[in-house]
């Protein structure tokens, strides 16, 4: 139990989901123009993760043992009615937090960071706690990642850029930067 | 004619409609794998099998599958040949599929290959839309392999293991981290946007010499 706290570090900061694997890039380039929506974003992705990381031990544990050759199939249908099932219940439960969460929660479907979560957990042999722990910290990961990009991009809006290199490009060079912030913590660890 | 047809759907993809450089989708497996240019070619011909298997299932079933849950057909389609894929490079390749680690099963995620059963395999015939796939495929293997040779060039100083420099060259491990495939990527698009800035330059030059001289 006492490794607990470093998985959570380790996939919040050190193999942050987005900036070290690079899963979740298509929201991240795309969604990340204004602070507030990938923000909510994010935790709409934690949340999607948390669960799936259940599910993913649920089904490890009882059912693909029997067929490990059905795992991919298994997991890509289980997310996708999870979150088909997530975005039911908040509407009838929360409706504002539904209109908060908007489009977003159909989008997280193809997000690839969250069957990227479940693949890495089975592969790694996590248990149920440690998935818990390890879904949170990527998720909040995540998030950071998210909120970070969008509030460069949103300072970059005010200023003075040459049109050459505007969009993608442009935004693709941050995260190389950001990127490169986030390999200062590989020191963190000895163990890593 | 029928043949122009299909042939302007394999060439649209490499290069005018290319998936990575000009439609920016399929990001994911794109910066994670090009560290090495072997792995490149291994993930573009992979994604290349699934992309073709499932443009042919999709077309040749395009009539019967139901609109309203067309989608899930697609995942589960895709994800079938993913898992061929994943257990053929295991058997065939162990290495590279050791190194490619978990991104062959998160291909299913590509939003490319869901992209284009969506846009194009369910509504054209089955050779269309095996055009269109080898076309796409083509331009995501082509993208994926320049990637992961500059990178292993100036990462490694090495190309397919191959030393290309004296043992003077100090190479720039940056590279073939994370942050170099972000910097790469980033710097091949700023390539691609002073192309076309370019092309939009000469075209109006033209056609404002073109009404000059009328």
């Amino acid at each position: 139990m006492d490794n607990l706290p470093w998985i959570f570090i380790s996939a919040l900061l050190v193999n942050n989901f987005v900036l070290t694997y690079f899963l979740g890039l298509c929201p991240f380039l795309g969604v990340s123009n204004s602070l507030e929506t990938s923000a909510r974003l994010g935790l709409a992705t934690t949340f999607v993760m948390l669960v799936t990381a259940v599910c993913a031990w649920v089904l490890n544990t009882y059912i693909l043992i029997h067929a490990p050759y059905l795992r991919l199939i298994c997991f890509i249908v289980v997310i996708a009615s999870t979150v088909q099932f997530i975005e039911m219940l908040i509407k009838k439960l929360s409706p504002a937090l539904f209109r908060a969460m908007g489009i977003f929660l159909p989008l997280i479907t193809t997000n690839c960071a969250i069957l990227g979560l479940a693949i890495f957990a089975t592969n790694r042999g996590y248990g149920f706690v440690e998935g818990i722990v390890y879904a949170l910290g990527a998720g909040i990961g995540f998030t950071l990642a998210m909120v970070l990009l969008a509030g460069l991009r949103e300072e970059s809006e005010l200023s003075n850029i040459p049109k050459l290199i505007q969009g993608t490009a442009m935004n693709l060079i941050i995260a190389g930067i950001l990127s490169m912030a986030f390999m200062g913590f590989a020191g963190l660890f000895s163990t890593s | 004619m029928k043949k122009n047809e299909s042939y302007e759907e394999l060439a649209k993809g490499i290069w005018r409609d290319n998936p990575v450089f000009v439609q920016v989708l399929g990001m994911c497996p794109m910066l994670a794998v090009t560290n090495s240019a072997i792995n490149a070619i291994a993930m573009g011909m992979a994604s290349m099998f699934v992309l073709v298997g499932s443009s042919f299932l999709v077309s040749t079933f395009r009539h019967v599958i139901p609109k309203q849950v067309r989608i899930s057909c697609f995942i589960i389609i895709i994800a079938t040949f993913v898992t061929i894929a994943d257990y053929t490079l295991l058997a065939l390749v162990p290495k590279v599929h050791k190194e490619l680690g978990a991104f062959i099963p998160l291909i299913v995620a590509n939003c490319l290959i869901l992209g284009r059963q969506e846009a194009f395999a369910s509504r054209y015939p089955t050779k269309l839309a095996v055009m269109d796939a080898l076309g796409m495929a083509g331009g995501f293997l082509l993208a994926l392999f320049s990637l992961g040779a500059v990178r292993e060039i100036l990462g490694d100083g090495a190309l397919f293991g191959v030393r290309l420099f004296s043992e003077n060259f100090e190479p720039w491990i940056v590279m073939i981290l994370p942050p170099g495939g972000f910097l790469t990527l980033g710097v091949i698009l700023l390539f691609f946007n002073w192309f076309r800035y370019k092309k939009d330059e000469f075209l109006a030059d033209v056609a404002k010499a073109e009404r000059g001289g009328r």
